[in-house]
């Protein structure tokens, strides 16, 4: 803002620039104010940054960086000789829950986006639409428990008869899939809605027939702004904690069988903190350095999403 | 659109063929099973939580105080009441915050400003951040290092609201999108000063859309168990946290994540139970929410 000046020497002439009144103060007080309100988050990611680069560089004096990176053995809460800092196994165990939870939620969910989106009735919609942000509203650690108290024991034991042990995979992995599938129906809705209208007009005006109209026209036209969902909905799967915590147990396992325990990066890091372990101890350190490991996974997902979005943003400006 | 129009020519000689108007029925009928799957989850899932948790529902269980020995006497008093403190701290921290910063992103940040651009980048970097690295960050910057506040009330409702900040500001700027610029340049004509403008005409306006976006993030906020573990909300609390900045303090999820994990079917139902009554006190806030958008919602 200038400030006020005399006009110079002369003739009167209006004063044109703008004058320091209290009033126009308190409005750039006030602009300064909300300013410094947006900063708030900006210094949440710094000092996210901040918390995790201190504590990982001090663990990393300590540990290899290579041992850590490319060992394959991860038992750092364990005594003496058994102590060992190979994060692959929490790594492989977090990719492969991930897995698991998009190998039942991306048919799920984007089924559900297309019936949404292409067949519902509007009334149909304003049933199930509601529905799916209900169970997108669900609390982690109620899926859980139900995890634990249903999936497992009821429908994986009981129903299936498949011999898991009481923490496994195959559970943990079917509550992150129940989790994250209307994450991948939201997003997919949304995007296969954002095509035009004409594109189906077209296509049903050549006499496709709707299942083709759906697949081959309007689905693939939709495909990046999916597919950025679909990445949100990995890295949501990649960071969460409670489920794995009460349903996957607490092995790290580098394997591939569904039936035994697993353990993913956020679990562990839950379960460490919660333990009783003196502060700045190696051990309390790898809270740190797994975190750096999860913080920067999903930075490159959500990246990758931010990058879908824009490609799908640019199609039909 | 080069992409659909290669797969339709082919289409259209296909169309014919007898097995289209077999796949016409059969594909949305796959498609449906899909949806009936998800709310056969949810339902299965309330059922089963129900099941469990209605025979320990009582006024003592509300009243009592959490045993980690007699599940016949534990009770969630202390949970709850660090849940709702939780609540009622984070809503003081949110409410300001998230709405200035949503003002200021709306009604005075120059887009061609590269600090501008940083911050709405930044918001939707943050909201994509796993909630455990909020919980360190909560440990490492509020409960020890710069402001040791401990593990208090305070340190987890700050923690659990930098986590749902971008909540409150993404739907806080929809909100105030909506209000339309005729309305601005009205306030402007007859002198009003931009925060005039803004405080006189544009808030009261996009109310209810900020109000609904407070809701969604503190029923976000009253569900997440991963950041309360880090930071170190105690389980089995025996007493109400009666100082925001000095006791120790329990909260609904952390309790209900201490009985889960306890072997004995006695402790599982009391988590059943207690999850009953969180998942009652989000059904009241989003009951809170569509009430306040239908009530109260501008139509311009």
């Amino acid at each position: 803002m200038e400030a006020a000046s005399d006009p110079p020497g002369g003739g009167p002439r209006p004063n044109l620039t703008r004058v320091r009144t209290p009033r126009s103060v308190g409005e750039s007080a006030i602009k300064v104010l909300l300013f410094v309100a947006a900063l708030i988050s900006v210094a949440t990611t710094v000092g996210i940054v901040v918390s995790l680069a201190a504590e990982t560089i001090e663990f990393f004096s300590q540990v290899g960086i290579f041992e850590y990176l490319l060992g394959t053995k991860w038992t750092p809460l364990a005594g003496g000789d058994q102590k060992s800092f190979g994060v692959l196994p929490l790594i492989s165990g977090t990719l492969y829950l991930t897995a698991l939870g998009l190998i039942v939620a991306v048919p799920l969910g984007l089924g559900s986006a297309v019936y949404l989106a292409e067949y519902a009735s509007p009334r149909a919609r304003r049933v199930i639409k509601p529905v799916l942000e209900l169970l997108a509203g669900i609390p982690t650690i109620v899926l859980g428990y139900f995890a634990l108290t249903f999936i497992t024991p009821v429908l994986l034991q009981g129903i299936l008869g498949i011999e898991v042990q009481i923490f496994n995979a195959l559970s943990a992995g079917l509550a992150l899939g129940v989790l994250i599938l209307p994450v991948v129906a939201t997003l997919a809705d949304d995007s296969l809605r954002a095509v035009p209208a004409s594109l189906r007009e077209g296509a049903f005006g050549l006499g496709a027939s709707k299942p083709q109209v759906v697949l081959r026209v309007v689905f693939p036209a939709a495909l990046s702004g999916i597919v950025a969902g679909l990445v949100l909905a990995a890295s949501r799967a990649i960071g969460e904690t409670v489920v794995v915590l009460v349903a996957g147990g607490a092995s790290a396992n580098l394997g591939i069988d569904p039936r035994e325990s697993f353990q993913n990066m956020a679990a562990f890091i839950a379960q460490t903190a919660r333990g009783d372990i003196a502060a700045q101890s190696v051990e309390f350190l790898t809270i740190f350095a797994v975190g750096t490991t999860l913080f920067v996974m999903t930075l490159i997902l959500n990246a990758i999403s931010i990058r879908f979005v824009r490609r799908f943003q640019q199609v039909y400006e | 659109m080069s992409v659909a129009e290669a797969p339709v020519a082919r289409a259209v000689v296909r169309g014919a063929s007898s097995g289209a108007r077999v796949r016409e029925i059969l594909f949305p009928a796959a498609l449906l099973m899909c949806i009936a799957f998800a709310m056969l989850a949810l339902v299965v899932l309330l059922v089963d939580v129900a099941v469990d948790g209605i025979p320990v529902l009582s006024a003592d269980f509300l009243t009592r105080f959490p045993s980690q020995i007699f599940p016949e006497r534990s009770g969630i008093q202390s949970a709850l009441v660090g849940t709702l403190l939780l609540m009622a701290v984070c809503a003081v921290f949110i409410v300001p915050v998230g709405t200035a910063t949503a003002i200021y992103l709306e009604e005075y940040a120059d887009n061609n400003r590269w600090w501008n651009r940083l911050i709405e980048v930044n918001i939707q970097n943050l909201a994509a951040v796993p909630s455990i690295v909020y919980g360190i960050l909560g440990l490492a910057f509020l409960v020890r290092g710069p402001l040791e506040l401990g593990r208090v009330v305070l340190a987890g409702a700050l923690t659990l609201g930098l986590l749902v900040l971008p909540v409150v500001i993404i739907v806080g700027r929809e909100a105030i999108r909506a209000v339309p610029s005729s309305i601005r340049e009205g306030s402007m004509a007859l002198g009003a000063t931009q925060w005039q403008t803004i405080w006189k005409q544009i808030l009261p306006g996009a109310l209810p859309g900020i109000a609904t976006g407070v809701i969604l993030a503190l029923s976000r906020a009253i569900g997440e168990t991963a950041p309360l573990i880090v930071v170190g909300a105690a389980a089995f609390a025996r007493f109400n946290p009666n100082d925001l900045t000095n006791d120790p303090f329990s909260a609904l999820p952390i309790q209900i994540l201490a009985w889960v994990q306890d072997p004995q079917d006695e402790f599982r139902a009391l988590a059943a139970g207690a999850i009953l009554v969180l998942l009652f006190l989000l059904l009241l806030m989003n009951a809170g929410a569509i009430y306040l958008r239908n009530r109260f919602e501008q139509k311009w």
